[in-house]
Parts: structure tokens; sequence; C-alpha cells
């Protein structure tokens, strides 16, 4: 049995209201939280897979050029080295999410430095590592590019991104107030905590990749292009990924060289990335340089809005960080120029890290507006509410649902807001300079193409689910979500449904990527319930509005019946769902919405910023979850904080490499940075977004957040910080003597 | 990471001979086994000095503290005494790493940290701490944490440890045993060198040379602190600290000692600077004197510009809390 829905037309029947179990929603625990904190969930690197030998990539020392030869034979001498590979097949660049087949590949053209350009494989790890370290090369380097800002002249436009409406240099002519400025965000890394890692093991033509993934649908062709396989030869098992922030979406070279490896020496090879290799190796997210303009009539009405960035990324690689995703529709203004251009570089390639686009790009432009708030004299939460739009100011749509208001109005009313001091400096703590600062949230709502398999049966115990997809649990609670909508659907207790994930095998899904998996994976298992839900009504001869499911039990009409009877011993009921996005998506506008007020300090004498206190109030249709959603806003939060204050991947100008490779110089930030963070989950259905009416929550609370705390510095101090972090120095000449 | 021989010590003879045969002492390990992993050290073989005792935290006769070079950083910064008597030294341990590094990690092997330059970490890049005549890529790269006293042309990394820093503030001795089995205590002021020509030597400890304990003279009473300024509220190196202990007699500045972190191939003191606060009414003119004779030969490299501004800022707001002066009006 399957059915399939295509979300063409708004699902106002919201079903989910109607289910008696009472699981969606609720703060429930993850199910894989117990294994996960006790050690037993099994993570890439921790398989147990007999006669492994161990992989470490080597990275190219040398920016731009050609690597002529590898010398192996001392490193293919020492002690445990079973082998040294390098190659065409290998992977020049990481793959992009969603890229669906092979990335760039091929060891002789080298265009940034710690790109991988070989994998010594040995009987230990260690006995690998140092003969990784010790490979000879020789190679031709060439001058490269590495500096975007001094190439920006040769940039290549976005066509695509590119918005020119009315006359916006008019506008600023003819405005009351504007706000004409550049602002400028460094690169930064996923920086998960469990690095990269796969353990490839063939069986014939057949491999199985364990893997650290966050998108198996997808990897597994990646993966299988790579190495010129059949996509139907390639297995990949992901059920816990310790973190992925983007940098998990595509293959990345650890899993193409372990699987050439282990095929060629017939035996598992277990490849994990250092730290360093991490930061060398995997996406970075794209610096940018961002200008901004405003324009407003003496009522602080936009009549201009200006976003015109300027990203980077490698040659060959189209991903450029879509800085000016939100800015189409969140507030209004007639005339707009919005673009995006996008300069080669060797460095690092560029790819979705955390929220790519809302995440660099709602900061700027809630920066830029607090500067028009003040000189308006304007309430900037005010000046927000003054120019929402009644639709979308780019496209004839309507808003699907925005709960951006009522966010504002709840943080502020929460938060004490209206009892801030507007001039900026006036505040201070024995040393401590005092501020305040809002800034709204934005992320865009995306519905992809998913489908689950449900499978009711009975045991001793009673009646019992299985939900089976490949979508991945990159620690945002899939687990804990899918199975609360299985069992509000089918009336069970959570502890008699269990979840599947991460298995190539299954049902296919989106995986987790751009907000967008619980929702796509939430209602296909909400479809395949749906059909099963039609079963039962044909067994107990009823009407689908007379079912009731709770606890095990059917109740149609006065008649009570257990599920597991209903089943039968030995017996199932199983469906697949399927949901695929249409014409809401580009019918409607949707977004999650949100809005965040912070207190930071700021040391006068140091210029050492704290985060004292912050608020998040957030719309993102139904809540499926309040705890794990709750959790994600905290983290979303937490990298808002480590974004305004600390966090920059620093390049070497001079060859483009990568300077702060180590988690104790690349500053995210740590328990103390971080004060007990205020979230609130708003109610809200949007019926154009899914069936569920859920939109995606896993990014937006990175999406604004670190203009909260630039804007709340400037109360503090009366130094606008426009170029990300606000490290001490940036504040050192702005602060009294 | 390259293969090694690993030998426990079981007294300090062991040691100290095993170090004249080129053996690398290993305590905590929580620098060293980090080094050993990138092959910035590769030492080929190991001598663990952890089952040597060294542990103990004892009174000397002459009123200060005699500290085995195995007592863990945590045990330091929390014992009674030196939270009494020593609280700068406290409070600095404290400012350093993690709880779980502190545990860890031991007295004397805080000492003997070794920098934190990018460069130095990066085996792929030049460094002539790491592999001496290869170069120096921080001077003309980026030198944010770097220092801006007492440079040379090879070499402008800092020294990492907070430890050292309230140290070198105390006028600590350091206690060290040869292969010959002769003591000698040198005060910390000596034990650590500039880059010079030869970055590639921290300290003055010569092969076969084992750390065996740190001596604190009689407490100094007066007002002691320990600042560092940093990009995080922890688990981040100074990008500034000032270890500072001063007593007033009446308006007077009786003694002032100040070491500084974050700025030097070593915890840096000026007597100089010392000198123009001695005997002088604090105020912020006095201050700023002495500012000036600490940062006069201050030289930034482009990215750690700041830390001259950053450097003047911290010692005076340290002054007037030390000297209990507010601000001027």
């Amino acid at each position: 049995m399957t059915r399939t829905m295509t979300m063409d037309r708004p699902d106002e029947r919201r079903r989910l209201d109607d289910m008696s179990q009472g699981l969606v929603g609720r703060p429930l625990d993850r199910p894989d939280g117990p294994l996960k904190v006790s050690g037993t969930a099994t993570y890439a690197h921790e398989w147990n897979v007999p006669n492994a030998a161990y992989g470490v990539l080597v990275r190219a020392p040398f920016s731009n050029g050609r690597l002529r030869r590898i010398d192996s034979a001392a490193t293919e001498a020492l002690d445990g080295v079973v082998g040294v590979f390098t190659g065409e097949k290998f992977l020049r660049n990481p793959a992009q999410g969603g890229a669906d087949e092979a990335p760039v590949q091929g060891t002789e053209t080298v265009q940034y430095l710690g790109q991988p350009v070989a994998l010594v494989v040995a009987d230990t790890f260690e006995q690998a590592r140092h003969g990784a370290q010790n490979l000879a090369m020789e190679w031709t380097a060439e001058n490269g590019v590495f500096d975007p800002e001094a190439q920006a002249a040769d940039a290549e436009e976005q066509e695509d991104e590119t918005v020119d409406q009315g006359d916006l240099d008019g506008a600023m002519r003819a405005a009351a107030f504007t706000v004409d400025e550049v602002y400028r965000t460094p690169c930064h890394n996923s920086a998960a905590m469990e690095p990269h890692c796969s353990i490839a093991e063939w069986d014939g033509e057949d491999l199985l990749l364990r893997g650290s993934y966050q998108m198996l649908n997808y990897n597994v062709n990646e993966l299988a292009d790579s190495l010129g396989i059949d996509a139907a030869r390639v297995r990949m098992l992901s059920p816990y990924v310790g973190g992925g922030f983007g940098s998990k979406l595509g293959i990345a070279p650890e899993a193409v060289a372990a699987a050439l490896a282990a095929k060629q020496l017939q035996r598992p090879v277990v490849v994990a990335l250092s730290r360093q290799q991490v930061f060398d190796m995997t996406m970075r997210r794209s610096e940018t340089r961002q200008h901004i303009r405003l324009a407003c009539d003496a009522d602080g009405i936009l009549t201009g809005l200006g976003h015109e960035g300027l990203v980077s990324n490698l040659p060959e690689e189209e991903f450029a960080e879509p800085i000016t995703q939100s800015t189409h529709f969140l507030y209004g203004g007639a005339n707009r120029k919005l673009g995006i251009d996008l300069v080669r570089l060797n460095r690092t390639c560029a790819g979705s890290v955390r929220a790519p686009g809302e995440a660099v790009g709602m900061p700027a432009l809630e920066n830029a507006m607090d500067e028009l708030a003040e000189k308006l004299g304007m309430d900037p939460v005010e000046l927000r509410k003054r120019n929402l739009p009644d639709k979308h100011p780019e496209e004839d749509i309507p808003f699907s649902s925005r709960k951006y208001t009522e966010a504002m109005d709840e943080g502020a009313r929460r938060f004490g807001w209206s009892e801030r001091n507007m001039k900026p400096g006036q505040l201070r703590e024995g040393d401590w300079l005092i501020g305040h600062g809002m800034a709204g949230a934005s992320r865009v709502n995306i519905l992809s193409k998913a489908e689950a398999r449900v499978t009711m049966g009975s045991d001793d115990d009673g009646v019992f689910a299985t939900v089976e997809t490949d979508m991945t649990d990159i620690g945002t609670g899939t687990y804990a979500i899918l199975s609360q909508i299985a069992g509000e659907m089918l009336g069970l207790p959570m502890e008699r449904v269990r979840t599947q994930l991460g298995d190539s095998e299954f049902p296919k899904g989106p995986g987790s990527g751009g907000s967008w998996g619980a929702s796509s994976s939430g209602s296909a298992v909400y479809l395949a319930c749906e059909e099963m839900r039609a079963e039962i009504c044909q067994r107990l001869s009823c009407e689908e509005a007379d079912l009731t499911l709770k606890d095990g039990d059917a109740i149609a009409g006065n008649r009570k019946t257990s599920l597991a009877e209903l089943i039968g011993g030995g017996g199932q009921i199983s469906a697949v769902g399927r949901i695929e996005p249409g014409k809401t998506m580009k019918e409607s506008a949707q977004s999650s919405y949100g809005a965040y007020f912070c207190e930071v300090a700021v040391d006068r004498v140091t210029g050492e910023t704290r985060v004292r206190r912050m608020t998040g109030v957030f719309g993102a249709g139904r809540i499926l979850n309040e705890k794990t959603a709750t959790s994600q806003c905290y983290g979303g939060m937490s990298w808002g904080i480590g974004m305004a204050l600390t966090e920059e991947l620093v390049h070497d100008l001079r060859d483009g490499h990568i300077v702060n490779r180590d988690l104790a110089e690349y500053h995210i930030p740590v328990n103390l940075d971080v004060p007990q963070l205020d979230v609130v989950l708003l109610d809200e259905r949007d019926d154009w977004a899914c069936p569920l009416q859920s939109k995606g929550i896993g990014e937006l609370g990175l999406c604004g957040a670190a203009a909260s705390v630039i804007n709340a510095i400037y109360n503090a101090t009366g130094v606008r910080v426009r170029d990300y972090p606000a490290t001490l120095d940036k504040l050192l000449d702005g602060l009294p003597d | 990471m390259r293969p090694f021989e690993y030998t426990r010590a079981t007294t300090t003879r062991d040691a100290t001979r095993a170090g004249t045969d080129g053996a690398t002492i290993i305590a905590g390990g929580t620098n060293l086994l980090d080094l050993m992993k990138l092959e910035v050290m590769a030492p080929e073989r190991l001598i663990d000095i952890n089952r040597l005792g060294l542990n103990a935290i004892e009174e000397s006769g002459d009123g200060g503290l005699r500290i085995g070079a195995l007592v863990p950083n945590s045990d330091l910064a929390a014992d009674r005494r030196v939270r009494k008597d020593w609280p700068v030294l406290s409070r600095a341990l404290l400012a350093g790493a993690s709880g779980q590094l502190r545990n860890k990690a031991t007295t004397g092997g805080n000492l003997c940290q070794r920098t934190r330059c990018y460069y130095f970490y990066d085996t792929d890049m030049p460094c002539n701490k790491r592999e001496p005549g290869s170069g120096c890529q921080a001077r003309g790269g980026f030198n944010r944490i770097h220092a801006i006293l007492g440079t040379s042309e090879q070499c402008i990394a800092t020294h990492p440890s907070d430890m050292a820093v309230a140290l070198r503030a105390l006028d600590a001795m350091v206690e060290i045993e040869n292969a010959e089995g002769e003591r000698r205590s040198i005060p910390i002021a000596e034990f650590y060198r500039l880059p010079h020509g030869t970055p590639h030597l921290d300290n003055e400890l010569h092969p076969g040379d084992l750390i065996t304990a740190v001596t604190l003279p009689a407490p100094a009473g007066g007002a002691q602190i320990y600042r560092k300024v940093r990009d995080r509220a922890s688990y981040a190196f100074a990008l500034v600290s000032v270890a500072a202990i001063v007593t007033m007699e009446g308006d007077r500045i009786a003694s002032a000692s100040l070491a500084f972190g974050g700025l030097a191939h070593m915890p840096w003191r000026d007597d100089e600077m010392e000198a123009v606060l001695v005997g002088a009414t604090p105020s912020d003119d006095l201050f700023d004197r002495a500012a000036d004779v600490l940062l006069k030969d201050a030289q930034g490299y482009g990215h750690n510009d700041f830390k001259i501004p950053l450097t003047r800022r911290t010692l005076k707001a340290v002054l007037r809390d030390a000297c209990n002066v507010g601000e001027p009006a």
C-alpha cells in the first residue's frame, strides 16, 4: 500500500489536531538519548569491523598547481603500511549538498592547500598517520588567488539571484533617512563534534559504507558515481551522526578513499579525518562582503532596499552563499536591488554550513535595520512591523503563515524591551557597559520529496509499529518526532513505536539539511499512517471520521477493538507514505520567523563582551516535539553568539591555507559564553507547508541571532561593528580611556 | 606520530640519565602528546616521570612553599595555603585550560608548554622554533596572538602559560636536578629565554635536566590580582594577562611586582616600570607613565597591534584595583 500526496494546495484538514494519543508536540525525551549518553549508540568510527586496516589522508602542501609525483617507496617501507593510494577517483572537493553525482575529482590538479591527494593505509591508525605525515611528493606550484576583495572586479554575477526593481539610487536620493553600509562576515566551518569518518567494506562487487552522513539518498549516488560503479551496488549505514551542520550533506573525500583502498586491499578500511583535516577538506562557509542600502520616508516606511554581496568559491563550483535568501520577502520597499557576485579563489571548497544564506545574510540586514531605526529615533521593533509587506514584494504571491509580529511582541514582553535605554553607552555596572539589542529571524521553508514505510504488527506485549526511512538523525531529534507522528496517528504509546533510520535500503527521503527533514520525512510517515488507518477502517467497516485510535485500541462508534486482535497473530498492516512538493511552494512565500532580544555586558577596559541573557521567540508552524525543537533553537542561538563574538576561520592571504585549524584557536562558544537562553515556540499551523502544518526549525535559531548581539554591543558602547566577529580589538578605539 | 620507545622512571636518576641519552620527559602529556600526534615534536624516546612522587606541596622553613613538579594544576589551585597566601597563583591556574586539563597537567609540565603559534603547529609551514633555519611565517602572516615585546627576526611566538606569569610575579624559583645528581635552583626570571637567534630553545633546561619542584618565597601580602584578557570566556589563551602583587604604605606604593602573559616569548617583567611605581602615589598619570616604560619598545606585526593599547588599558585597570583607587572623574 502506498499513499502519495503532492502539496498542490493548502491542507486545511489539520488531521493531527483530531488525533487522541497526545504525542505530537509534547516535550518527549529522545528514544536515542540513553544510548548516546551511555556510549552505546554506534557512531561511524565505532563499528567493530574485523580485519580492518586504517587509512589517513594526506593533504597537498601547496595552494595551486600540479602534483607531479608521489614517491611512496619510503612510506610503503614503514612498519605496518599496506598501501599508498592516490589517483583520478579521489575527491578534489567534497560534494555539495544534493549533488547526487560525483564532485570534482582527481589528485593531479591541486587547487587549495589542504586538498586531499593520497591515502596511506596501515594495520593500525598510528602507523597510517605516521606514513601520511611523511609521504614524499613532488609538485609544480603556480600562483594562486587568495584575497576575495582584491579579485572583486573579476567576480561572476549570479544571474538567478539578481533582482533589479524600480530605481534604488533614486530612492536613496529622495529618502528622508538612509543606511548605506558594508558588512563583512568571515569564513566559518561547521565544526561538528564528530569528525568525518567512513568504514568501507566490500563483498565482491558490493560496497557497504558505514559513514557519518546527512543525506544517504544522494550520498549513495555520489559515492557510486565517484567510484564508477552502479548505485545498486552501494549500501550506506548512518544511524547516528555526531553533528552535521551541512558538512556531511555531500560525500566527503574519506568515503571515496576508503572505498578505493578497501577494494584493492580486499579488506575493510577505516578512514577518519583529524580535526585539522575537517577544517582543510570539508566545506567552509564563504566569507561575505554585503552592501546594504535602506531608504525610508519620514515615517520609517521603506522606499528602497539593496542587498548586494560578494562571496567566493573554488573554480568549477557552483555554490554561492545565498545571502539574500530571506531579504527577498522579509521587508517591503518598492525599489529593490539584490544580487550576489562570486569570486574564484584557491581556498577550501565553499558550501552549506549551518543555515547557508540567512546565517550571515540576515545579521547584515538586521544590523542595517537597527541603524535605520536609530536614525529615525524609532523602536526597532516598530520599524520592522511597519515594513512587513502584505504579499511577497518581488513576486505576486501571498505569505503562507507569518508569525513575525507575534514573535517580536512576545519577545519584547518577556525581555522587558520597553525598559531599555535607547541611547547608547548609558548603562554601566562597575566596569561593565550594558546594552540591549534585538533582531528578526527568518529562514525559508522547504519541503522535499520523501518516502517512509510504517508497519504495524503484534507481539506478546500487544501491537507495535516500526518506521523505516533512510532519513538521518544528526542530533536533531528525528528518532523522537517520527515515532511521535506514527504513535499519534496509530494510537500507540511511544514505547510501542520503533523508528529505524540511516540505512540506504530503507524508503528514500531527502535526509537532514536545510531544515526540511522533519516536515518532509514526517509527512511521509503521516501519509503511511493515513493509509494504514484507511485499512483499519475497512476492516472495521467504519468511516475515517468515526475512527479513534488510542493506546492500542481502535474505537469506532461505540465499539472498541484491540489493534493486536485486528491485525491478528503474525499479521501486519504496512504502508509506504510519499510526500512530494507541489504548487504551494511556488504559490506562497513560506518561511519560519522569529525574533531575538539580547543583553550584553562589554568590559569598558578590555572590550571583552559577554552575553548576559537572550530571548528567542519562534514561529515554525506546528511544533512536533517542544523539547527537541527548543534544543535546536538553543543550538542556533549559541552559534549566533559565537558568530557575533568569536567565530572566524582565518586564511593566510599569502597562500590561502587555513591558519586556525583546531578548536583551541577556532573559537566556537564554550559553556561560559552562553547564558541561560530563553526560547519560546509560538503556536502556529502552516497549511501551505505540509500535511503536518509544520515548518523547518533546525536552523531558525541562528538566522539573525548574531545581529541581536551586535546591536546590543552598539547600545552598550556606541560602537557599530560591521566586520564580524566583534572581537575586543574592534571595540577598543571606541571605549572610554 | 613517530614510533617511540617508552620507559617509566622509578628514580629521578632514571629520568635524568635517560634525558642525557636523548629521551624526552613526559608527565601529564597535555601538550606533548598533541604535538607528537602532529609530529611537531617527534621524540624517539619518552621517559615517564609520573611514578616519581614529586607531588607534595610542603611548607619550607623560610615561610615559603615547595611545590613538587608533579603536583597537578587543579590540586595546586585548590591548595588552601596557596589560596590564602599566594592567591595570584591560584587565580592564574584557574584562568587556564579546562577542568579536565588542569587535573592532568603538572606544575613542571606547565612551565614547559610550547607556544600556540599557528605556524609552529602546522608542519607544512616553515617555523624556526620547530625547524631552526626554516623561517618565520608568523611575521608576515596572521599574527593576532603573537608577541609585541622581546621578539626577534627569527620568532615572534608567545609563551602560553598562565601559571608561569603568576610565578614570575611571585619571584618563584625552579628547582632542577641533572644527571650527575646535582641540584640547582634558578629564579624563574632566568629560566626562560627570549627567542633571539635560537627560538627552538624555550628555556634553560639542558638534556638530563629534570624540574623537581617550584619554590615560592614567603608570602608578599598586598593585593594580588590575575587579569586575563581573552577572546572567549573560557578555554582560550591570553591575549594579554597581568599578574600583579602590590603593597601600599599609607597612600604610596611600597612594592609592585607585575608580570605579563601574551606579550612575549616568556612571562614578561620590567624592573624599570616597577621602579616608576614604587614610592609614588597612585594616579592615572602614574599608571600611564608606567605603561609608557613597559611599552616603549613594543612592536606590533599587524594583526596584534591592538595588544599595545590593550596592555596599557589592562595594566591601568589592574593597578587601579590593586591600589584601590577609582578612575578619574
